[in-house]
């Protein structure tokens, strides 16, 4: 358990650094990181094949569009760079703070209800509940996967003249 | 089936709320709009996390699990369409700006 708790702490730490940091490329790299600590956990606990998605899909795939957009994009002048650090800092520096406050009160909250959940009995494989169960969802998956495409299509649809 | 939430459940709230507040102030707090997608992304850790700590919770981890999957096909259609969104603005505008994106005609 302590080194779950550990592995915790580091994952919010990992995605501190990715808000606070100043250049873009760093916080892509801290979101990567976010992601990689994520897959982690959901390792530990046994959910391998949410685990596999997770590092492929979002440490990987994401991590290189967030490359592209910020590669894609100028820099600021340097005095414009400085400005804006400047004015960064002066908004991001309570939030640790903030995390500090609301980790350390939190842990000490133990609401006294006893939640108690119902739930339909049963619970088998995950390819199972995927593609027995929830055909919706994966209907559901079908249709936002075209929504983005055709989205994109329109988004770097060329003028005519 | 009637499951009790362990008291294991804070320790994990704990770490959710934290990642909430983390992506809520990045999302807010910034000026720019790549660091707004960062933020939307770490709000949606947080989410994926608290699937993936709710199926550990009662059980039900395979149903988390095609949960947590949806959850992550939805993100990356977010984030290619919001960069598509940010790559056009910077072209008009020549700038991330979030400021500049209010006298857009929508």
């Amino acid at each position: 358990m302590i080194w779950l708790t550990l592995l915790l702490v580091l994952l919010v730490l990992a995605a501190l650094w990715a808000s606070m940091t100043t250049a873009l490329l760093r916080a892509t790299l801290g979101l990567a990181l976010t992601s990689a600590l994520l897959a982690v956990f959901m390792f530990a606990l046994g959910a391998t094949l949410a685990a596999v998605v997770e590092l492929s899909v979002c440490a990987g795939l994401i991590s290189v569009v967030l490359v592209s957009v910020t590669t894609l994009t100028q820099p600021r002048s340097l005095k414009e760079e400085f400005e804006a650090r400047k004015s960064r800092l002066r908004r991001f520096w309570p939030l640790p703070l903030v995390l500090l406050a609301a980790g350390v009160s939190l842990s000490f909250v133990r609401v006294p209800v006893n939640i108690v959940l119902r739930l339909p009995a049963g619970d088998g494989d995950v390819r199972t509940v995927l593609w027995s169960m929830r055909q919706l969802d994966l209907f559901g998956q079908i249709l936002i996967l075209l929504a983005g495409v055709f989205g994109v299509l329109i988004l770097f649809r060329r003028e005519a003249k | 089936m009637t499951i009790v939430i362990p008291q294991s459940f804070w320790l994990y709230f704990t770490f959710f709320a934290l990642l909430l507040i983390d992506g809520l102030w990045c999302m807010l707090a910034t000026r720019n709009l790549v660091r707004v997608l960062i933020g939307i992304e770490i709000l949606m850790k947080s989410v994926t996390f608290f699937l993936i700590a709710a199926g550990f919770l009662t059980g039900r981890m395979a149903l988390a699990q095609a949960l947590v999957i949806t959850v992550i096909v939805i993100e990356v259609v977010i984030v290619v369409v919001i960069a598509g969104v940010i790559l056009g603005f910077f072209r008009r505008r020549d700038s991330l700006d979030v400021r500049n994106t209010r006298d857009m005609k929508g």
